[in-house]
């Protein structure tokens, strides 16, 4: 085990070099400098800006400094948000995008699994066509249709909750931005729940169990949930790089200042060095996710490290 | 069969819509500004806030959607195919190293570089369809890799090695044929992708620009006039819905097709 997670740990470390040195010569690439202005500057003025921020340097000096930054945490000054650096901003509204992302997985997960389950023991009755119509449409609606929709219905007709972050208070400002990030992941896990639990449920050691006398609803707690769970695990690294793209768009609809919306800002302001850092911290937190996913896989089936 | 029809009446209304409906895409109509669905002036889906027709608009951004993920489907299809066949055929350290960098890729999260790719350059529609094009190619790699490596033991492809055909010969003539059927299929999926992503960013307004329209971005236009005009939310939405939801289900259909094929 020690070793599968020592190697897993050194194969993310490409992957990470890949996603910062590609975002930067992507930004770097960019025609025009962030400070070119419809004002003509005195060379002066401009020359000591561009020192200031050290853009007067080689390339690959200014990457091997930008990269040192970020090993350290320090993702530079933010060009539009005057006063403030990347990392501030960053730190200031991930929390936020935090809590709503771990909401919604947690209700993604709870709902999906138990949808699965209910399907996957009334195979092809109405129930599971229900539910399983219900999957289908959830995967093909996406987060920005949804959250438009779910306000127009709760807050503007019937007017039971606040459409915006600032039109509310505690938990009530928070339940439909969840609703909207988690109902396509409850469809995901919902249809993978129903799939993997019906392959198990076929298998020799169920028989058994039930040859026993066992219960259906004891079969399915002690025999069958656990394998049956595998495949929802190892769709969970996607599920929060889904989440965490889908929160972009969730934040702009509902104004909630996390980071998502400061995402936005920055590239349609072209703060350059902000969307930078967003990026490659979007990037670090998906490839960390994936990896401990990965190992809670490898963990629980041993098959796995063999490989 | 039924989404397949679906799918096609959308992109035929889409063709002729615009055409046969009284009004213009970018005429406004100043008698009726964010007038709700009517019939008296052949506003059938209602305006929108500078009094244009929504019917004609949403059938252009059909279009555009339909546009977008075609060409989008296409690019990722072309590397897809190239660089897994290259990879399957090949083999040995050369596949090895590819299909290496293949999982590297995997794991990064290219939405984020799209957007910062639209940030960087100037907002044009042709770096959407590259952008969209570039980030789905990497499944359609390996499941050509797939199908390759088992195509490169049979007969015909010995045969064309033995009488000196070149390797790059060899991948266009002889393997990339006998990949279309598996190739199909995975498109029918890519495409619907590629439109949620096309819609995603236009909905940002990072994607297509005015006067040009896609359905992201009258989902977003319609976003915000909710309050007041309520149809302007949910026609392009209920469209694009309608829309994905065909080819999921077509997809899916086609794939269970395919791997009933394989299992006989």
């Amino acid at each position: 085990m020690l070793r599968y997670t020592l190697r897993r740990l050194l194969g993310a470390i490409p992957t990470l070099f890949l996603v910062v040195v590609l975002a930067f010569l992507l930004v770097h690439a960019a025609p025009g400098g962030p400070f070119d202005d419809e004002r003509a500057l005195p060379d002066e003025i401009e020359a000591n800006i561009a020192a200031a921020y050290h853009l007067d340097e080689p390339l690959p000096m200014q990457f091997v400094r930008y990269l040192k930054g970020v090993v350290q945490g320090d993702f530079g000054p933010s060009y539009s948000y005057r006063d403030y650096t990347v990392g501030e901003l960053i730190g200031r509204s991930f929390p936020i995008s935090l809590r709503l992302g771990i909401l919604a997985m947690l209700l993604a997960t709870a709902v999906g699994v138990s949808l699965g389950i209910v399907a996957a023991l009334r195979k092809n009755s109405p129930v599971d066509t229900l539910v399983m119509g219900f999957a289908m449409t959830g995967i093909s609606i996406p987060v920005f249709v949804i959250a438009p929709v779910l306000v127009l219905l709760f807050a503007v007709k019937l007017q039971w909750l606040p459409a915006s972050w600032t039109g509310g208070e505690g938990g009530s400002r928070l339940l439909l931005p969840v609703l909207s990030l988690a109902l396509p992941q409850v469809a995901y896990v919902a249809r993978l729940t129903r799939a993997s639990m019906i392959e198990v449920l076929a298998s020799d050691f169920i028989r058994t169990a039930r040859a026993q006398g066992l219960g259906t609803a004891a079969i399915v707690r002690y025999h069958a949930l656990k394998p049956a769970m595998l495949p929802v695990l190892s769709y969970m690294g996607p599920a929060v790089a889904a989440v965490l793209t889908g929160s972009v768009v969730v934040e702009e609809i509902f104004g909630i200042p996390g980071l998502g919306q400061l995402f936005v800002r920055g590239s349609l302001n072209r703060d350059y060095t902000l969307v930078l850092g967003i990026v490659i911290f979007y990037a670090a937190l998906i490839v960390m996710l994936n990896l401990a996913v990965d190992l809670l896989y490898a963990a629980i089936d041993p098959r796995i490290r063999r490989r | 069969m039924v989404s397949g029809s679906i799918l096609a009446g959308i992109a035929l209304l889409a063709i002729i819509g615009p055409w046969i409906s009284p009004n213009e895409y970018l005429a406004a109509d100043f008698e009726n500004i964010l007038r709700s669905p009517t019939l008296a002036a052949g506003h059938i889906f209602g305006t929108d806030q500078l009094g244009r027709d929504l019917f004609v608009r949403t059938m252009m951004g059909v279009q555009v959607t339909f546009v977008v993920a075609i060409v989008a489907s296409v690019v990722s299809l072309v590397i897809g195919v190239l660089y897994g066949a290259t990879a399957g055929f090949v083999g040995g350290r050369v596949d090895a190293v590819m299909m290496r960098l293949v999982d590297t890729l995997y794991a990064m999260p290219f939405i984020f570089f799209v957007i910062l790719l639209l940030v960087v350059f100037e907002r044009n529609f042709l770096l959407i369809f590259v952008a969209i094009g570039a980030i789905n190619w990497l499944d359609m790699a390996r499941i050509v890799r797939g199908q390759t490596l088992s195509l490169r033991e049979r007969e015909f492809v010995q045969a064309a090695q033995l009488i000196g055909v070149s390797t790059p010969k060899i991948i266009l003539r002889h393997i990339a044929p006998n990949l279309i059927g598996v190739v199909i299929v995975y498109v029918t999926l890519t495409i619907p992708q590629a439109i949620l992503i096309e819609s995603f960013l236009s909905f940002l307004g990072l994607g297509v620009q005015e006067p040009q329209t896609s359905l992201g971005k009258l989902v977003n236009d319609g976003t915000r006039q909710m309050e007041g005009a309520a149809w302007m939310l949910l026609v392009p939405a209920t469209l694009l819905a309608t829309i994905l939801l065909s080819f999921n289900f077509l997809g899916d259909g086609m794939r269970d097709l395919l791997d009933a094929r394989q299992s006989r």
